[in-house]
């Protein structure tokens, strides 16, 4: 269901291919993918599929040595040197000698905010990830979704219309990844932000997503692109539907096939 | 229940170590400073016993080790006794060899930062500038401390600044060594956050690498400090100071004064403490500052 046919992301035919050692390795062969302002998207898939790679290529991380792919209309370095977009990494990368907010404060210092602005960002983005109170703390005081949650706040404070977000509860057990999942969706409700989301969870991808992409390995790629028939309103319940659980089938096919392709 | 804590876990062993010292100092000040005595017994003629000669062995005047009692002694009669102005001041030798040793730290202070700066960002220096730093370290202090008192007196530089070069010659390789490791500690994640928020190299610098090498630079500080003493100390030993630790050790060996000589030391060994503990509290200072996990 898309909210817009606005693109923001637009690869064709997209590869990677690094120089290692032991020859050529293909991490990313052959993407072509739209990704619509508003979507909520998901690349899930295992190791070594290449999910992470097409969003640190979007993000200007790597760069692709095939195919063509823009952000925002732009390629993805002038979409980087723009702030087109927030960067949530598998860990929470928060700078141990900053406080949370002074974390949160950090792109915005390096963008040059005022101080006034600074300090309401930093309180609404608080807010937004049911932080407030916590911005004194250091990141060591706080447990991992906390530490977590405030990384998702420091990418949301520059209110880039983008948010990329590479296995961002990875490390947190089930509880609270599935509370920080339902935190996740309202945020997006209420930001209307763009997100793609790498995970390896069958359940996470289909609870989020608006569009789950399918990607398996050697080399890495897409077998399979689902669009998600489930409503926008999804209480945790929804997992135990049939609708939800025929999604979740699909995915889990998309994925094993991708694992015959490669036997 | 902290506080008998505290006695046992640190006053206590150091006692015990302190007094093991002391047991085995006055055991060697018999063995070493005996045969003196008996030497003069046999002498002068006159038999002598063990225990005749034990006392004595605690109050000769130049004995090849003093008791520690003679050293104290020494120490509070150079130190409190004399008033700090005096050539015969502990205090006024030390204050010499402390302003070499504060010079020559801080210069190599800010010239390791700078080498480590520059090794850091630029591949260049990296190659080029490493291997010399670290074959300056493998040649002994004590050659080349008089060639460069030679030469920067050639050229009219003299007194204080040749000594704290000698200080900044051994005490800047840590603090280039301590400073690479450092400003290339920020995990890869910490940069990529950076590199998406296209922040400038500057920026970088100061928001990330800076203060992630905040640890090390505290490390190397101690290293650097105490030998930094140990280069004014150097500096003053060839070169015929007359002023300073160093020129103190000197004109002690000269004349065998062995009690000077100790008192030297212990000065030089007390101060060498106090700059340590000095730079030590700033460490804990600094990361408390910056949230440390107390």
């Amino acid at each position: 269901m898309p909210l817009s046919n606005e693109t923001v992301v637009r690869a064709e035919e997209l590869g990677l291919t690094f120089q290692t050692n032991d020859g050529p390795v293909t991490a990313l062969t052959g993407v072509s993918l739209d990704i619509r302002k508003g979507d909520f998207v998901s690349f899930i898939g295992p190791s070594g599929c290449g999910k992470t790679t097409f969003l640190r290529i979007i993000a200007d991380l790597e760069q692709p040595t095939a195919g063509r792919i823009s952000v925002n209309g732009m390629t993805p370095e002038q979409a980087r040197k723009a702030r087109a977009y927030g960067y949530v990494f598998q860990a929470a990368a928060l700078y141990p000698w900053r406080t949370i907010e002074k974390n949160i404060a950090l792109p915005l210092e390096i963008m040059g905010f005022s101080s006034a602005e600074k300090k309401e960002r930093i309180e609404r983005t608080l807010a937004l990830v049911n932080l407030s109170g916590f911005g004194k703390k250091y990141p060591w005081q706080l447990s991992g979704g906390m530490q977590q949650r405030a990384s998702i706040a420091r990418a949301l404070a520059f209110d880039a219309d983008l948010l990329l977000m590479d296995e961002p509860f990875g490390a947190l057990d089930e509880i609270v990844r599935d509370h920080l999942n339902e935190q996740l969706l309202k945020l997006w409700a209420a930001t209307r932000k763009t997100i793609c989301f790498v995970t390896h969870s069958i359940p996470e991808a289909v609870y989020l997503s608006t569009r789950i992409v399918v990607m398996s390995p050697r080399p890495g790629r897409v077998t399979d692109v689902i669009e998600s028939t489930l409503p926008k309103e999804r209480p945790l319940g929804i997992r135990d539907t049939p609708e939800f659980l025929e999604i979740a089938h699909r995915v889990r096919e998309g994925l094993h096939a991708g694992h015959i392709h490669e036997d | 229940m902290a506080r008998t804590g505290f006695f046992k876990d640190h006053v206590l062993p150091i006692l015990t170590v302190v007094l093991a010292i002391l047991i085995v100092w006055h055991v060697f000040v018999v063995i070493l400073n005996a045969p003196f005595e008996y030497d003069q017994a046999a002498r002068a003629g006159t038999p002598t016993s063990f225990m005749e000669v034990l006392p004595k062995t605690f109050a000769q005047e130049r004995p090849v080790l003093p008791a520690p009692h003679q050293v104290v002694a020494e120490l509070w009669d150079t130190t409190i006794d004399k008033p700090i102005t005096s050539k015969r001041s502990l205090v006024y030798h030390a204050w010499i060899t402390l302003s070499a040793t504060l010079l020559g730290f801080a210069i190599g202070t800010v010239l390791g930062i700078v080498l480590a700066v520059g090794i850091v960002h630029n591949r260049a220096m990296d190659r080029s500038l490493m291997p010399w730093v670290i074959a300056s370290q493998t040649i002994p202090i004590l050659a080349i401390a008089p060639m460069i008192i030679v030469v920067l007196n050639s050229i009219g530089i003299a007194g204080l600044l040749p000594k704290a070069l000698i200080s900044t010659y051994l005490s800047f390789f840590p603090i280039v060594v301590g400073m690479v490791k450092g400003l290339r500690s920020p995990e890869q994640i910490h940069l990529d956050l950076m590199r998406t928020y296209n922040a400038s190299g500057a920026q970088v610098f100061w928001k990330l690498r800076w203060p992630a090498s905040m640890p090390y630079l505290f490390t190397s500080l101690k290293i650097a400090i105490a030998i930094s003493l140990v280069g004014a100390i150097v500096g003053e030993l060839p070169t015929g100071a007359v002023a300073g630790l160093g020129a103190r050790l000197l004109s002690g060996s000269y004349y065998g004064q062995t009690i000077q000589i100790w008192a030297a030391l212990f000065m030089a060994a007390g101060l060498a403490a106090i700059l340590v503990g000095i730079v030590g509290m700033a460490h804990s200072q600094v990361l408390k500052r910056m949230g440390a996990r107390p």
